[in-house]
């Protein structure tokens, strides 16, 4: 690695995002910051309406807008802000700067377009190259990610899933971006082709030297993949740290109740321990901290506040972290 | 213990465009033991659904007998087949699409009751309706709200009342947790496993999940490509698979256990497609260990050990350890 630290490519700044309709505002992102260098990965982790894609939607400047509207908050891709920025040079940035992979790969193309007018579009946006050249670079990413250059005509009902992913994950990376935002790149492949695609986006992120954030719902995939995790939930990180220190030692109740709730490969069949209830819903959120309704350590500091985020490199938000002697005496509804 | 369900030979074949022949289930034989799960796993389009559905007859198998409690349930007719759904149900994997929208909950559940006459009153069956709430976790105040007011979970749960209604003894579950979050995913598996125990029931389980599937099974079968191509006790399939593609499946789950990184086998190229499949293994194209033979003979699900079965050409060099992948990478 070179010799000076690494740049920071990305910073999210207490990030807050509402769904605003006539009936109600859903509180979908509520405060979300963390910081990005060149080349690192951090992994988003969360149920399903946590806030990751609205997140990754909200660094690409892509919310739709009504109702979702960034109602707080800073977000600085290499040092410039991307939403006091111009519409017209977010463009320039999307796709060039900061790529997405988004979960489903049967709507991300055109089913109308060959694959190859499709990506030498993108590489033409971006640059000013001519036609023939622009086919050479996108054959040459595909051969990269395993697709064979000969099917280059070939329209995107040809390909199959796995296949498709590549070509996305091909389209993603034609204008080598600083950073690339894979939303559940492999949720909808079977798990030997998921192995096979997240072996070819690791090989790509090393080889170009890009920062990956990788949001799923599946906490084995960023154990491969990331050096970092957050663990989002109801619009908050309310857990980060290195992979290590958060799957070793989970200090927030609502990341060890989600370890505890997937059956695990390696041990022998224990009953498995649910977090009880659902999560909250965001147009309501609950008072205090979002989790109390459904942990089993709440007192009543945590029905009135929302506790803070604390810690260096580990970092949690909770009042009663596990492992705290406090903690294990037990909360007032135990 | 004794037979529950007994599959030998059975067929769905699918007649698409151009004349061609979709092998959804091909020649698939096994056995359930009353009161077992059988994890039945495999990547999507290997035909696991399929087979789920022509166990039931939900399609008619192209051939094939399916033996349950010792009756050949392929020669019912139509209304013996009716009668003999009370016993053998099925949980589909979308909750969201397999509840009428316009039925309350109770009238969801009491359903089945009135379409087979279990009992006479509307009272009887109301107390019926409330017991299967109670038994699948739903509290009594849901019995007049829609399937809308309720999350997934929920709605999985008034699956399962429905399912149990008509007291069955069988029950194929597809998927029926794929659509759930992990924490909402754990209270239906810990509520399954309960009821089996509590009632007996005999499951087939169907999941791509390999998690989910060691977690809640006794045996496991693997399926690739419409065929099923090793079935073992849970503990075999993990300590000593043998098949090649069983194998390679194992190493590629992410696990969460980073203490122990394990080694990933990568399996090369795509999966084939099952219209007018060739003969030979149909993993062939992506195994490493294909010969000529491989390409052109299909290979005999057998017993390779006591209830061990599996579909491979090269099963002996692979339990003596002449063949491996870590002496092929």
């Amino acid at each position: 690695m070179e010799q000076q630290e690494k740049k920071c490519i990305l910073k999210v700044e207490n990030l807050h995002v509402h769904y605003i309709t006539e009936e109600e505002e859903v509180c979908a992102v509520n405060g979300i910051s963390f910081e990005l260098n060149e080349g690192d990965s951090i992994g988003l982790v969360g149920e399903t309406g946590a806030g990751k894609t609205t997140t990754a939607m909200a660094i690409m400047q892509l919310v739709p807008d009504p109702p979702g509207v960034i109602t707080e908050g800073e977000i600085y891709f290499k040092g410039k802000n991307m939403i006091m920025n111009s519409e017209k040079e977010n463009q320039k940035i999307r796709g060039n700067g900061i790529s997405m992979i988004f979960q489903d790969p049967m709507t991300a193309l055109n089913p109308t377009m060959t694959v190859g007018d499709q990506l030498i579009e993108v590489l033409q946006r971006h640059n000013s190259v001519s036609r023939e050249e622009a086919k050479k670079r996108c054959m040459e990413v595909l051969e990269m990610v395993g697709v064979k250059a000969e099917r280059f005509n070939d329209y995107p009902h040809q390909f199959s899933g796995g296949m498709k992913q590549r070509v996305v994950i091909t389209m993603a990376l034609l204008c080598n971006p600083d950073l690339l935002i894979a939303d559940e790149p492999t949720t909808a492949l079977d798990v030997t082709i998921q192995a096979q695609v997240l072996d070819i986006m690791m090989d790509l992120k090393k080889k170009f030297n890009m920062g990956l954030i990788m949001i799923t719902h599946d906490l084995g995939v960023v154990a491969e993949t990331c050096d970092r995790v957050a663990i989002v939930y109801a619009g908050e990180i309310i857990e980060s740290g290195t992979v290590e220190e958060v799957y070793l030692n989970p200090r927030h109740p609502y990341t060890k109740g989600l370890f505890d709730s997937i059956p695990k490969l390696d041990e022998d069949s224990v009953k498995l321990m649910p977090i009880d209830g659902m999560p909250p819903n965001m147009a309501e959120p609950p008072s205090g901290c979002y989790f109390h309704p459904r942990c089993k350590y709440c007192r009543e500091i945590c029905r009135k506040q929302s506790p803070a985020m604390e810690g260096e490199s580990h970092r949690f938000k909770c009042f009663f972290p596990l492992g705290d002697p406090e903690t294990e005496k037990g909360g007032a509804d135990a | 213990m004794s037979t529950m369900l007994e599959v030998i030979g059975l067929k769905k074949y699918f007649n698409v465009a151009n004349g061609g022949l979709l092998h959804a289930v091909d020649n698939v034989s096994f056995k359930i033991e009353k009161g077992e799960t059988l994890g039945i796993v495999g990547e999507s389009g290997c035909g696991k659904s399929t087979l789920g559905r022509t166990i039931l007859r939900l399609h008619e198998p192209t051939a094939g007998k399916v033996i349950f409690d010792g009756m050949d349930i392929v020669s019912f007719s139509k209304e013996e087949m009716r009668q003999m759904r009370k016993e053998m149900q099925i949980i589909f994997q979308d909750p969201y699409a397999s509840l009428n929208p316009r039925f309350t909950i109770s009238q969801i559940i009491e359903e089945p009751l009135k379409l087979h006459n279990y009992y006479k009153t509307a009272a009887e069956r109301r107390t019926r309706v409330e017991e299967l709430m109670e038994l699948t976790g739903l509290s009594h105040r849901m019995y007049n709200m829609y399937p809308h007011e309720f999350d997934g979970g929920r709605r999985q749960r008034v699956v399962i009342a429905r399912t149990l209604a008509l007291n069955p003894k069988f029950i194929i579950c597809d998927e029926p947790v794929s659509a759930l979050d992990v924490s909402v995913q754990a209270q239906i598996i810990n509520l399954m496993m309960e009821l089996q125990e509590q009632l007996g029931l005999t499951y087939v389980f169907i999941s791509h999940d390999m998690s989910v599937i060691k977690h809640i099974s006794t045996n496991i079968g693997v399926m690739y490509l419409g065929q099923m191509i090793e079935k073992a006790s849970k503990k075999e399939i993990f300590k000593n698979p043998l098949h090649p593609y069983t194998i390679a499946l194992l190493s590629a789950i992410p696990s969460v256990n980073i203490r122990e990184k394990k080694e990933k086998i990568i399996l090369k190229g795509e999966i084939g497609s099952p219209v007018n499949p060739k003969p030979g293994c149909r993993f062939a194209p992506r195994c490493p260990f294909a010969t000529d033979m491989c390409r052109s003979e299909t290979p005999e699900f057998k017993e390779v050990k006591p209830d061990h079965f599996v579909a491979c050409h090269r099963t002996e060099e692979i339990i003596n350890g002449t063949l491996s992948f870590a002496k092929k990478l």
